[in-house]
């Protein structure tokens, strides 16, 4: 495993930062209470081709390796999680395809998605059906030359403005995974609001009534949709959750940096003053830490390695923790002023608690990882 | 072939330490088949046999014994040899 990154991965990520310095953060706040991102920057990131960055470039994808991939998502997290979270959602479905998909979906699909001129949005939660995906209740049913959807899905991370979602859904024979274009009759979607943290990812329910699109727009198999189609798209989702828990972690740190050493009390500044000193340095120390298991991550998923995954997953569970507790430590550096708008860290926290939830909640990870702890590849 | 069913072995053994496979059991029913361990099946014969699984090769029937697997990369390579 190499540790130090390579020259051009450096500059990438100076490109990323720079990015994510001036086009993301000074407007995060205000997204966040507008629960939405601007088309403005959904083109900026389409023009960078950073959607679909993972794809490979004979997809016409950037075919970035998974490191300077990483090193996109962490910065782009670091300015603000939502926007993050349309390149996770974007890139969980791209890859889902990439891996899954039949060769016409494949030479339909990965160009627009790789060129980020559609959209893609993962439709698997529902208000019964979260961490067991293989409980979903919409119903994919066979009529002549069509799959017959009917059902709700729910927190679709940009559903308001996907243009195609990949959708799973209980089939004879077993889950299925169903692509679905926006303009499909049949399907309705509803703005999701209200939602505590990644506030602007515009979520959305979907309603299926009747909703039919043709057969050949199944991914994968029927019986496999869970096991193979989810399960690849949530690998992906868990890599880019993972590193853009790091962002969060880095963010905080950035926050608290700054205001330790101008914030006053007690005549010294807060960094002088010992138990915040305690704070920031676990706060440094599981940054690095969560960076380096995301960098193994990476480096065993560009080498296809077959323990990628359970890597991920600790990752994914080590970060995702680590954003809490440095969010919640960040908030209580900043006191009274951590608790209002006026500050990034209360958002900071409230994305935080997202990422313990989604593509696998904590406990999910506590269940799973300990199976796979044996494993030596 | 005769490489290949021992390096499947060796790879499912890891998951079923207290069997000892044998080259028709049924993975599946002797249990710890998550999609965690599915999805890493799949890295596993891609990586270490140079072949593509497909999606129409997600046929549970492929991966359901250590010989079906071999079975399935023999005609993968087999497939992908000129003609």
């Amino acid at each position: 495993m190499r540790l130090e990154l390579t020259a051009e991965q450096r500059q990438a990520r100076a490109e990323f930062r720079g990015f994510a310095a001036a086009e993301i953060a000074p407007h995060a706040d205000a997204w966040d209470r507008a629960e939405a991102i601007p088309r403005e920057l959904v083109d900026r990131l389409r023009g960078r081709g950073w959607l679909g960055a993972n794809l490979a470039r004979e997809h016409g994808g950037r075919g970035l390796d998974m490191i300077t991939y990483g090193l996109l998502t962490e910065e782009i997290a670091r300015g603000c999680s939502s926007v993050r979270s349309l390149l996770t959602v974007h890139d969980m479905v791209a890859h889902a395809v990439a891996r899954w998909g039949s060769r016409e979906q494949r030479a339909c699909w990965l160009p627009l998605l790789a060129r980020g001129e559609a959209l893609a949005a993962l439709a698997l939660s529902e208000p019964n059906a979260g961490s067991d995906a293989a409980a979903v209740e919409t119903t994919a049913r066979t009529d002549g030359d069509a799959w017959v959807l009917d059902g709700r899905k729910k927190w679709t991370t940009f559903g308001q403005i996907a243009d195609l979602f990949l959708v799973f859904a209980r089939a004879e024979g077993g889950p299925a995974a169903v692509l679905v274009e926006r303009e499909t009759p049949g399907l309705a979607v509803r703005p999701l609001r209200g939602i505590v943290g990644t506030r602007a990812s515009m979520l959305a329910e979907l309603f299926f009534d009747g909703c039919r699109v043709p057969k050949g727009n199944l991914v994968g198999r029927p019986g496999f949709g869970v096991s193979h189609v989810a399960a690849t798209a949530l690998e992906q989702g868990r890599y880019s959750v993972a590193w853009g828990s790091v962002g969060i972690g880095q963010a905080c740190l950035d926050a608290c940096r700054g205001y330790a050493a101008e914030r006053r009390q007690f005549g010294a500044p807060l960094a002088d003053h010992q138990l915040i000193r305690a704070l920031l340095a676990e706060m440094i120390v599981n940054v690095r830490a969560a960076r380096l298991l995301c960098l193994r991550a990476g480096w065993l998923r560009d080498a296809g390695d077959p323990g990628a995954p359970a890597e991920t997953m600790a990752a994914k569970y080590f970060a995702s923790t680590m954003a809490t507790r440095a969010a919640n430590d960040a908030v209580q550096i900043h006191g009274a002023n951590g608790l209002t708008e006026e500050f990034p860290v209360a958002r900071y926290l409230r994305d935080a608690r997202v990422m313990e939830v989604i593509e696998g909640s904590t406990q999910i990870q506590q269940i799973t990882i300990p199976l796979f702890d044996f494993q030596e590849f | 072939m005769d490489e290949t069913q021992p390096q499947i072995k060796e790879f499912l053994s890891r998951f079923f330490k207290s069997h000892d496979l044998q080259p028709d059991d049924d993975i599946f029913a002797l249990g710890f088949v998550n999609s965690l361990l599915a999805i890493q099946l799949v890295a596993f014969v891609e990586k270490t046999f140079g072949v593509r699984v497909e999606d129409e090769d997600l046929d549970l029937d492929n991966f359901r014994s250590i010989r079906a697997i071999a079975d399935l990369v023999a005609r993968k390579t087999g497939a992908a040899a000129p003609a």
